[in-house]
């Protein structure tokens, strides 16, 4: 593993600036095939006991995190990231390694832990706070600001249960975001509630950020690890793959996801649809017809699909969007638009997809959600793969906007007009 | 830069029964014995009214039963109490060991999200319940009161059998909730367990009614912690009335073997729990 190689012989307290040490961290689960719970089933089969499975969730990972450093953890789902979390957060016990904070540590695995519906918000509030790790006076004293930010000032003596789910979210990330603990510890939480909401969450990463505390962020999103996170690191199967730039980081997890993506076992991310077709890989070429996840500013380029066919298809609708950093749809091409007729094709079949165009988008990062749909007017998604691949346009000046068009301006004066091209 | 670079590095060793800060134990403690509280009577028309209402209502059926149709009580001296203190006690030790069973189970969502010395949730069970002893020894207090009972000096001593019957309560507390967690047989074992101690125990009957029966059985009766602690508190409450526990047991060095239980059984939940704490999170 990448860790060994340095922390084999550290031990005792990390250095100055370090939030957070971790060393060869290793945790194992023991997965009895069948969960024997009653003296009965002990009694009938006393050695069934004995037939149960290790598993390794976690194999020797190290990392030092900064102190004031915004970390993410990525990889696929069961990849051990949620375990490595619980390990940090001292929910579990790692079987070896040591683990070392510096500071006060805030978990959240989950948001609201311990509310209870049939208790009030401002209830829910104090409880929730102290359980983060609030004193109940410090609770008491921002409870208002609090209840504030979450927009709930009308609804503080209405019982949870009454609560809408959003509303409920809103409460529970408020508490969040006033227990002011060093190191936050947060796993998929940004991934619930509405545009609106998701917006204020970023808002406060981004404050804590500024006040320099340490975050450690696990997500399935590569959008959010390249506009947060100073560094990222990948685990898959309990393994550390990499640690480094949050885009490196992101198109190995791509990578690893699609190395995987043919195989039946396993969950796979961010992928919807009736598996009819499965798309292989995604990439884009620049005008050499290379590979290249750096794309040179109104030069041609190319998007290429690859999809296998699991069904006969007639007519299939193949199409991709391409998203901005903040998500935001800034191109979006489908065959049926252009080719209806993209012909018949049988199980087993390969197809590779090929959408040329000019890059006129700004300088910026982009990511590309390939799709294909049945034909017909139901438009059934036979396969979806969310942000499958991410490239960089390059080579222009920064103009704010979110395509760089070709264009002319002339300015018009009373009697004559002056001509400047583009 | 961070403003708290300056912070001493601690080492993350995982959960365990106790850690941590002192007041941070205590304010969860505290906080989650008060929503239990709380939420114990939820909904309920009377609401806390239960939490009093539902031991005397438990004297009021034993009352009759035995003083008007068993007529136990007619030999025995101010039985209204004799038998009030057997149920107040008894209810307790019921009530804290039974709910504490289930206890970390039920609290699986915080178990497995949050980090805090998981000793937390049998504690927070036991002071739940004590607060509901505190009302009821109230209760008692008004029928000392309204029946006559002179108070004396001993009365001072007897904050010490109720401290012995909380460490007790919450020792094999500890121990059944743990256990339970992997062994899920310990729910209905220990509801005969409770019941089978309802009888074996001095509540609705002075010890002396065994000891009369047979010397024997009443030595062997008072081995069990919870008769040294009704007798010992019904007499230091009453006087000579009621035989002490000492003399009940046949001298003082027989109290060493309920005393003994006493620190054994807590000292093992303690051991166990303690053992269990730090995997707790993955068992459940």
């Amino acid at each position: 593993m990448l860790g060994s190689l340095y922390a084999r012989s550290v031990s005792g307290p990390p250095l100055e600036g370090i939030a957070l040490a971790v060393r060869e961290v290793s945790k194992a689960f023991r997965l009895p095939h069948e969960q024997v719970h009653t003296l009965k089933e002990r009694a009938l089969h006393p050695f069934r006991t004995r037939s149960e499975e290790t598993l390794d969730a976690l194999n020797e990972i190290s990392i030092d995190i900064r102190s004031g450093e915004f970390f993410g953890i990525v990889g696929r789902n069961g990849s051990g990231k949620t375990t490595l979390m619980k390990c940090l957060a001292g929910i579990y016990r790692p079987d070896t390694g040591e683990i070392w904070a510096r500071g006060r540590v805030a978990p959240f695995i989950e948001l609201g832990v311990g509310f209870n519906p049939d208790l009030t918000a401002r209830d829910n509030v104090l409880i929730n706070a102290v359980m983060l790790g609030l004193s109940p006076t410090h609770a008491r004293e921002r409870y208002d600001s609090i209840i504030e930010y979450a927009e709930l000032e009308r609804f503080t003596e209405l019982k949870l249960k009454n609560y809408s789910s959003g509303m409920q979210v809103r409460l529970a990330f408020s508490v969040m975001v006033h227990v002011d603990a060093d190191l936050l510890l947060i796993d998929e939480v940004l991934a619930v509630g509405d545009s609106a909401f998701q917006r204020k969450c970023h808002d406060s990463l981004m404050a804590a950020r500024a006040d320099g505390r340490t975050i450690l962020l696990v997500t399935h999103d590569m959008n959010a690890v390249q506009r947060f996170c100073d560094r990222a690191m990948l685990i898959d199967h309990g393994d550390m793959i990499t640690v480094g730039d949050p885009r490196d980081v992101s198109r190995r997890y791509e990578e690893v996801n699609m190395a995987r993506y043919g195989r039946s076992d396993g969950p796979v991310v961010a992928h919807a649809g009736d598996g009819t077709a499965a798309i292989l890989d995604c990439w884009m070429e620049d005008e050499t017809g290379e590979r290249s996840a750096q794309l040179p500013h109104g030069r041609p380029a190319r998007v290429r699909v690859e999809v296998e066919m699991r069904a006969d298809a007639v007519h299939p609708n193949f199409g991709f969007m391409i998203t901005d950093e903040q998500g935001r749809g800034v191109l979006a091409i489908a065959s049926e638009a252009t080719k209806p007729q993209s012909g018949h094709f049988n199980a087993g079949e390969t197809v590779t997809v090929d959408v040329a165009f000019d890059c006129v988008l700004a300088v910026g990062g982009y990511s590309v959600s390939p799709e294909v749909r049945h034909s017909g007017t139901e438009r059934r998604l036979k396969d979806h793969r969310e942000n499958a691949t991410s490239f960089d346009v390059v080579g222009a000046a920064v103009s704010g906007g979110m395509v760089d068009l070709p264009h002319s301006i002339s300015f018009a004066r009373a009697a004559t007009v002056e001509r400047t091209g583009s | 830069m961070n403003v708290h670079a300056e912070a001493p590095a601690r080492r993350i060793t995982g959960p365990a029964a106790l850690s941590g800060d002192w007041r941070r134990f205590l304010n969860l403690t505290m906080t989650l014995a008060l929503t239990d509280w709380k939420l114990r009577f939820f909904g309920s028309v009377l609401g806390y009214a239960w939490s009093l209402l539902r031991p005397l209502l438990l004297f009021g059926i034993l009352y009759v039963v035995f003083s008007q149709i068993v007529r136990i009580g007619d030999s025995v001296e101010n039985y209204p109490i004799v038998l009030l203190v057997g149920v107040v006690l008894f209810t307790y030790f019921a009530e804290v060991t039974g709910d504490c069973v289930t206890s970390v189970v039920d609290r699986e969502s915080l178990v497995r999200k949050v980090s805090f010395p998981r000793m937390v949730v049998p504690l927070s069970v036991a002071v739940s319940s004590s607060f509901n002893l505190a009302l009821n020894l109230v209760a008692v207090a008004v029928f000392v009161a309204a029946s006559g009972v002179s108070p004396r000096l001993s009365w001072l001593l007897l904050p010490l059998p109720i401290l012995a019957l909380i460490v007790l309560a919450t020792g094999v507390g500890m121990l059944l909730s743990a256990l339970y967690v992997s062994l899920r047989d310990i729910g209905p074992i220990w509801d005969v367990i409770s019941q089978g101690l309802f009888y074996a125990s001095p509540v609705f009957f002075p010890i002396e009614f065994v000891l009369k029966f047979s010397d024997d059985l009443g030595r062997a009766a008072m081995t069990n912690p919870l008769a040294t602690i009704i007798t010992e508190s019904r007499h230091l409450l009453l006087g000579d009335s009621v035989l002490g526990a000492s003399q009940a047991a046949g001298g003082k060095v027989m109290l060493l073997i309920p005393l003994g239980l006493i620190l054994a059984l807590t000292a093992l939940g303690f051991w166990v729990f303690n053992r269990n704490a730090p995997r707790v999170a993955e068992a459940l």
